[in-house]
């Protein structure tokens, strides 16, 4: 892979004087959420290694793992793009089109055989023979198994890839399904959520690329240092949370003070994801701080749990409006009305029988 | 006043001083009383680890659900103080994890009773579904609550809808409850805790921990509809049937009201 420069060779190229370069590790480290030990390592990485090649490909999908990728401030995404990794194919961001495009995925297929990282955007529909998602005039979930057989990892980008998202929201009529579950042999990375923050799409390349592994993975195959933790657990509303200060109604004086907003439907407690401490747009803010309760995309199925709004959330298989609740309350209520039914029976059969005895005594006395 | 009763013929031995006697003091005794409490009419059956637990496990039930219902449907904002100087919700999840700590530790110690308490304490536990002679008597209780049989049967532990009762409801629905509940307990002790690895698989499965929450409302749900049925059940059973109820959980006795052996 001679011909591929190294990332150091790219930015020096580009004009970035080595005080830039070594800002831009000190930049990467603390995006990393690692110690200033790490900078001389990561620029040694960036000196000495070729960039690694990467195909992207978009199935059923909506681009907003795309849009949330190219809005990533520390490293920039042009910085990832251009500089550090090698982004051989990806149709949305690629300049060549039709033939030209296939026969470039082909090439780096061919070239890199093991050594390419499949990044995945989107996920294959299975019902129809995978009809629902044409790509390059075949359907996805070929040109996935196609891209798979020879990636040295998949990543799963974002809540389709990783756990199958709207698409996949019950009945699922294309059958969508997520990466992992068609794709059975690969090492896979879910970076999950609707989109997956910017820094944190960008981190997870950038620990790949630096270290030359994927980061520890969770049980569920999420990068523990951005999914280790929920919302809920770095909030800085938290304290109105331990406190019992909560958001009542959107236009409550509650919501102006910053309360919590569990009783809006937060999904916070519930979901796994560095919103709190990451946050987006450079860290300029995320949901909860912009006073809109967490919807918990980054949850496995989150279109399937009733309500953004209701902590105790629908049960689909109750009906159309039913949750834990309402479910407990009813059946409460009917055992409940079951109890005093059984006890009106139980005193007037006694009464019966006392009456009985009564009348059987008084004719054996008569 | 003394009163002469014969020998009952039965094979229940009888102590040989008649202290009985003393009775009289009593005023209202009649001779058939007499006749009656001259019989070993009352079996110990709750053992005092059984009896201790029981009352336990029914007062931490009691705060779970209510401090369990807060929990899902949070009581309305306070303003005592800054949220610095305020911990009112956190008070609550307090005692929910407290009060299951207890019940959980309580559950395990009941557990450990039925290996080396008596037969009853084992009653809970173990179904005895293999034996023809058992279900029989689960359909004769049946029918005693459809009000299709005039009379009651003696029974010296729990009858066996109530078994059937205890044992899907308590024994399996506590451990489901406690399963569920540190699996949620162990998402705020964080990934690194011994818990979180205990209890990560059973999150795995479920796959969102907004599921695994439905799952532990239902649960004290199941919960709650036991209690109500079981209140009522011991009530009603004191009153009707042949046997003491709400007492035996007191003093671990059951007397009976009649001295009929069947």
């Amino acid at each position: 892979m001679s011909e591929i420069e190294t990332f150091y060779d790219v930015m020096r190229r580009q004009g970035i004087t080595r005080r830039s370069f070594m800002k831009y590790c000190t930049l990467t480290a603390s995006a990393l959420g690692l110690g200033p030990a790490f900078v001389p390592k990561i620029a040694h990485a960036m000196e000495t290694k070729p960039r690694t090649p990467v195909i992207w490909v978009h199935g059923l999908e909506c681009t907003c793992c795309s849009e949330s990728f190219i809005r990533s401030a520390h490293p920039l995404a042009k910085d990832v793009v251009l500089s550090m990794i090698s982004l051989d194919y990806d149709d949305t961001l690629m300049a060549a089109a039709g033939h030209a495009a296939e026969a470039a995925m082909a090439d780096t297929i061919e070239k890199y055989k093991g050594n390419y990282i499949l990044a995945v955007e989107g996920n294959p529909p299975l019902n129809e023979d995978g009809m629902f998602c044409i790509s390059g005039g075949k359907p996805f979930v070929e040109k996935l198994k196609y891209a798979a057989k020879d990636a040295k990892a998949i990543i799963s980008w974002g809540a389709c890839a990783s756990y199958g998202c709207v698409q996949a929201a019950a009945p699922n009529p294309t059958q969508a399904t997520p990466v992992h579950k068609v794709i059975t042999d690969k090492p896979i990375i879910k970076v999950p959520g609707c989109p997956p923050i910017a820094e944190v799409m960008t981190g997870v390349i950038t620990y790949m690329l630096t270290f030359d592994r994927m980061p520890e993975l969770d049980r569920q195959g999420r990068p523990a240092m951005f999914y280790g933790q929920r919302i809920h657990d770095k909030c800085y509303r938290r304290p109105h949370f331990d406190a019992g200060q909560f958001v009542e109604a959107w236009d409550d004086e509650n919501s102006k003070k910053g309360y919590c907003l569990y009783k809006m439907g937060c999904k916070g407690p519930t979901t796994y994801n560095a919103c709190s401490t990451v946050r987006w747009n450079e860290g300029v803010s995320f949901p909860i701080q912009s006073g809109h309760g967490c919807i918990g995309c980054s949850e496995d199925g989150f279109w399937d749990q009733g309500s953004f709004y209701d902590r105790v959330t629908d049960l689909t298989q109750f009906g159309v409006e039913a949750n834990a609740d309402k479910v407990g309350l009813a059946a409460a209520g009917v055992v409940g009305g079951g109890i005093a039914l059984h006890t009106a029976v139980t005193a007037l059969k006694a009464a019966q029988n006392k009456a009985q005895a009564s009348s059987e005594t008084n004719k054996e006395e008569a | 006043m003394k009163v002469e009763v014969e020998e009952p013929t039965t094979e229940l031995q009888r102590p040989k001083i008649d202290f009985y006697s003393a009775s009289v003091l009593t005023g209202d005794a009649t001779a058939e009383d007499l006749e009656t409490i001259k019989r070993h009419t009352s079996v110990y059956v709750y053992e005092t680890p059984v009896r201790l637990w029981h009352w336990i496990n029914a007062a931490a039930i009691l705060v779970l659900c209510v401090t369990g219902w807060f929990i899902g449907n949070p009581p309305p904002t306070m303003e005592i103080g800054e949220a610095t100087n305020q911990f009112v919700f956190g008070y609550i999840r307090f005692a929910h994890f407290a009060a299951a700590m207890v019940m959980t530790i309580g559950f395990f110690g009941r557990i450990y009773w039925s290996f080396v308490g008596n037969h009853h304490s084992k009653q809970m536990f173990r179904l005895p579904i293999h034996k023809a002679e058992w279900w029989k008597e689960v359909f004769f209780e049946m029918r005693w609550y459809m009000f299709l049989e005039k009379e009651p049967k003696k029974y010296v532990g729990h009858n066996p809808l109530a078994q059937i009762a205890m044992f899907f409801f308590m024994t399996l629905g506590m451990t489901f409850m406690i399963v569920t509940g540190f699996t949620l307990y162990a998402e705020g002790l964080g990934a690194d805790h011994w818990l979180s690895t205990l209890t990560g698989p059973i999150l795995a499965l479920v796959g969102n921990s907004q599921v695994m929450h439905s799952l532990h409302h239902l649960g004290m749900w199941a919960i709650v509809i036991f209690v109500m049925i079981h209140i009522y059940a011991a009530i009603r059973e004191d009153i009707m049937s042949r046997q003491s109820m709400v007492s035996t959980m007191l003093s671990g006795h059951r007397t009976f009201k009649d001295d009929r052996p069947e």
